[in-house]
């Protein structure tokens, strides 16, 4: 059986899911207003968690925080169900399919095929859409894909039940309750409220002051670790602010585009303003990227250069500090 | 970033015929989304951390070899696991895993136990044994 979905390829999976699967309920949300809403934006740095080798570094909220906080603010009510075995795991997903009801799946990134290879790490917070059966190959809508694709009953029993941190367990989701029409404006107000407090947050780990203390530890690596590793750290930071879903500049061209969107709906001058003034921020981050890639490439161990893509972050962080204490006062 | 802006780099995304989608402005200032096929910057960030895995796989390999460390952790390598996420496949504690490291250890292990990790690494138990 095939679901009558349409697909729309998204930069992130997650507003991708939201806002595919508000799609065919009959709500038109684009990616940027499901990303702003669920204040999708964010900087954080955990020292004391490691990816891959290297500290972690995050320009956006955690997985599941943005679709939780997008539902919530907007009155839609979702059902969720985890699994703790793949039998009912499977026939609960037939189950919606024969109810013509298309689904969210959260799934590992390891084992899906229709990657490449070089993009599979054991990332379990990766969000597609289930759109239908055909014998035992499975419809799948994965907003980051141009097209949509497959899955074989056993690829996606494998990706439904990856291990790991965040293990998907199986994690299948849907809207089932709708308010007649959807209150944007109030939501609007209240993803950028949150997004102002948690950018400008007193501590360490979040915000412009993450910003600062990755800026503080950049000065030191090449010291304390060694050329190779600060230069494997340095590009961890460009990866997460690059990587498939962000859209570019760390989401924060997507930020930009949804304070467009908001400006014009909610008939705020200010707000259209500001949005310029964030692509332009996102255009500084895209130049740290450039300039961080420029050391490891290179392999160039000079502290100087070290020094100058922290004085750049510093820049960034007083610039978002400014621009979020002004967001804040124009909502 | 403008329209004309969105980088169109080589890179490995080519070969899944894959192009990511991006935000940026047209000239009346209005986002949209366009198609990017991959920006330098980033290409060589993620070629520097597959290479950086491929050299830990081989000298895992190599510690194999040399009779240091047991198959496990050349395949733990192999499949870019640590031993965190090995230990939540294999479903047991971490330090019983780093323990199976051990050639002494391994070399006792039980057909069971051994089952266990040939299905998450998706190799025969023969293979595990003996890396190729």
């Amino acid at each position: 059986m095939k679901i009558d979905f349409t697909h729309k390829q998204s930069a992130h999976c997650e507003n991708g899911v939201v806002s595919n699967l508000m799609r065919y309920q009959g709500f038109e949300v684009s990616e940027p207003m499901v990303f702003g809403i669920g204040s999708g934006l964010l900087f954080s740095y955990l020292p004391f968690l490691k990816v891959n080798y290297a500290p972690v570094f995050t320009y956006r909220a955690m997985p599941g925080f943005i679709f939780n906080r997008f539902a919530k603010r907007v009155g839609v009510t979702m059902k969720r169900e985890k699994f703790k075995n793949k039998i009912t795991a499977k026939a609960k997903l037939d189950e919606n399919l024969a109810k013509n009801n298309p689904v969210g799946l959260q799934v590992g990134v390891y084992n899906l095929p229709y990657f490449p290879e070089e993009y599979r790490f054991h990332f379990n917070a990766h969000n597609m859409v289930v759109y239908g059966k055909d014998g035992e190959t499975y419809l799948i809508s994965d907003p980051v894909m141009e097209q949509v694709t497959t899955l074989t009953e056993k690829e996606l029993d494998k990706v439904r039940f990856a291990k790991g941190a965040f293990a998907p367990k199986g994690h299948m989701y849907y809207p089932i309750a709708f308010p007649e029409t959807l209150a944007l404006e109030k939501a609007i107000v209240k993803g950028i409220k949150q997004t102002c407090r948690d950018m400008t947050a007193p501590v360490p780990i979040v915000g412009v002051r993450a910003m600062r203390w990755v800026a503080k530890n950049i000065r030191t690596w090449p010291d304390t670790l060694g050329t190779k590793k600060a230069n494997h750290y340095l590009g961890q930071i460009v990866r997460m602010q690059e990587e498939i879903g962000t859209g570019g500049g760390g989401f924060r061209y997507i930020y930009a585009a949804f304070l467009q969107e908001s400006g014009k709906l909610l008939d705020n001058q200010n707000l259209l303003e500001l949005s310029k003034e964030m692509t332009l921020i996102g255009d500084q981050w895209r130049d740290f990227a450039v300039d961080a890639s420029r050391i490891y490439k290179n392999r160039s161990g000079q502290t100087d250069a070290y020094n100058k893509v922290a004085d750049q972050l510093v820049a960034l962080a007083a610039k978002e500090e400014i621009f979020f204490k002004k967001l804040k006062k124009v909502i | 970033m403008k329209k004309e802006e969105v980088p169109q780099d080589k890179s490995n995304l080519a070969s899944a015929n894959f192009r990511e989608l991006c935000y940026a402005v047209d000239e009346n200032g209005e986002y949209m989304t366009a198609n990017s096929t991959g920006w330098d910057p980033k290409t060589i960030a993620l070629g520097n951390a597959i290479k950086e895995i491929e050299e830990r796989v081989a000298n895992a390999k190599k510690r194999v070899l040399e009779g240091k460390t047991s198959p496990v952790e050349y395949y733990m390598e192999l499949h870019k696991m640590d031993i965190p996420i090995l230990a939540s496949y294999v479903g047991m504690w971490q330090w019983r895993v780093k323990r199976h490291f051990k050639p002494s250890v391994f070399n006792n292990l039980s057909p069971n136990t051994l089952q266990k990790y040939a299905d998450v690494f998706e190799v025969s138990v023969q293979d595990l044994r003996s890396i190729k």
